[in-house]
């Protein structure tokens, strides 16, 4: 294992094989459970770049307990549903990316408001833009000679923006499903859903009716709420069922949009 | 390869063969089985240390991570022969029923009260909410903790 404290020498020490490690909260429940044994591991909790926040450009190994204090309010409220104060104190934006799991709670946010992630390598800088990033459950576009840098946010957030989570508990919970509601002033509507597919999503079909409605009636929200249901692909698995996820992304979105109407 | 941290404000220095988790080196290496291991996936807190002056799972912090780190296990939140006045508190109370889950939650609440020296019940609560106790014995140990916030003496 090597401890690199600059970019320039965590960059040159990646190869192909070489596991970027930074809080540690997915990979090492994977080296407990002997699913994997990675012989050669980056640690990235000592390299100062990644910590670096300016503005809408927030740092890779920035840990959820400072975005959950000086975050915009959606990723705010997001970081605070993120398991419990041990795991936000190590778990990192970056890391949550780069795992990519489809519930990952910082990922509808990212969705929202069309971040993008900032992939860097020897050869260059690169910026994905979310929906590109994601590409499977667990999979990104992440090359095995790339870091991930930094999230960059729109240099303008829509003026209403809301997290929400359904989950079994409150603390110390996977998502069963997890999304972002934005409003502009110009009153354009997005929504970002996760663990409802295998990527992050964005539930289209809702926001280009929602967006038309100048003051949103209970029919509107209706409809609304129906169609984020419908624009879903959610599965079975021993969290939850298609049938509950499709039912929550619905009511969920529609509760976020009432907050951002109020 | 040889990972030198301090522990307890004792410089140490160990042999690491495998990727393994701190919380095995702290137990099975260091001598200190304080920390104890149960879910060994960030769910139950009862390996929680302080690592660099945050509250982390020992289960999740890869041991030949802590190169050069200061680390504080359940050993070391009071000078040897003394208690912490959360420890004092939890034993006043009977906060300890079989007593697995007290040392990860006696680190998280000298965490909480080294950042926080007067919490509200609910920031107590959320401060613990990443520790289980499968006794369920929350009752007393919320009112051991909210003693200590109080300044009571015990």
């Amino acid at each position: 294992m090597v401890h690199p404290t600059s970019m320039d020498e965590a960059l040159a020490g990646l190869s192909e094989g070489v596991v970027p490690l930074a809080g540690g909260t997915d990979l090492m429940v994977e080296v407990n459970f002997g699913h994997t044994h990675p012989e050669n591991v980056i640690g990235l909790r000592r390299v100062a770049e990644l910590k670096e926040w300016e503005g809408v450009r927030i740092g890779a190994g920035v840990n959820w307990r400072r975005i959950e204090r000086e975050g915009p309010k959606a990723l705010a409220q997001a970081a605070r549903t993120v398991g419990s104060p041990q795991i936000r104190n190590a778990g990192t934006i970056g890391g949550n990316v780069g795992t990519a799991s489809p519930a990952g709670d910082g990922h509808p946010f990212l969705a929202a408001v069309d971040a993008s992630i900032e992939l860097v390598s020897v050869g260059g800088t690169r910026v994905v833009p979310w929906s590109e990033f994601f590409v499977g459950v667990k999979k990104t576009a992440r090359r095995s000679d790339e870091l991930i840098a930094a999230i960059r946010l729109p240099d303008v957030l829509p003026e209403r923006h809301e997290f929400g989570k359904i989950g079994v508990r409150n603390a110390m919970v996977i998502a069963t499903v997890n999304c972002v509601v934005t409003r502009d002033d110009q009153r354009r509507v997005t929504v970002g859903l996760g663990s409802v597919g295998p990527t992050p999503i964005r539930a289209r079909d809702a926001e280009e009716m929602i967006s038309a409605a100048t003051m949103p009636t209970e029919a509107d929200l209706a409809e609304f709420q129906r169609l984020v249901a419908e624009g879903v692909s959610p599965i079975t698995d021993h969290r939850s069922t298609e049938e509950y996820r499709r039912h929550g992304a619905g009511v969920l979105a529609r509760r976020l949009l009432e907050r951002c109407l109020r | 390869m040889i990972v030198s941290f301090e522990v307890n404000g004792e410089q140490v220095t160990a042999r690491m063969t495998h990727p393994g988790s701190l919380l095995d080196m702290l137990r099975d290496d260091l001598g200190l089985p304080g920390s104890k291991s149960a879910c060994e996936q960030g769910e139950c807190g009862s390996c929680s240390v302080i690592l660099d002056g945050e509250l982390v799972c020992s289960c999740l912090v890869m041991a030949a991570d802590v190169e050069g780190s200061s680390i504080i296990t359940v050993e070391g939140v009071a000078p040897r022969d003394a208690l912490h006045p959360v420890q004092d508190a939890l034993l006043d109370a009977g906060a300890v029923q079989c007593g697995f889950c007290t040392p990860g939650i006696v680190v998280a609440a000298v965490d909480l009260f080294a950042n926080n020296p007067s919490p509200s019940v609910s920031e107590i609560k959320e401060a613990l909410a990443g520790n289980i106790c499968r006794c369920t014995g929350y009752g007393a140990i919320l009112r051991a903790l909210e003693g200590v916030a109080r300044g009571d003496d015990s």
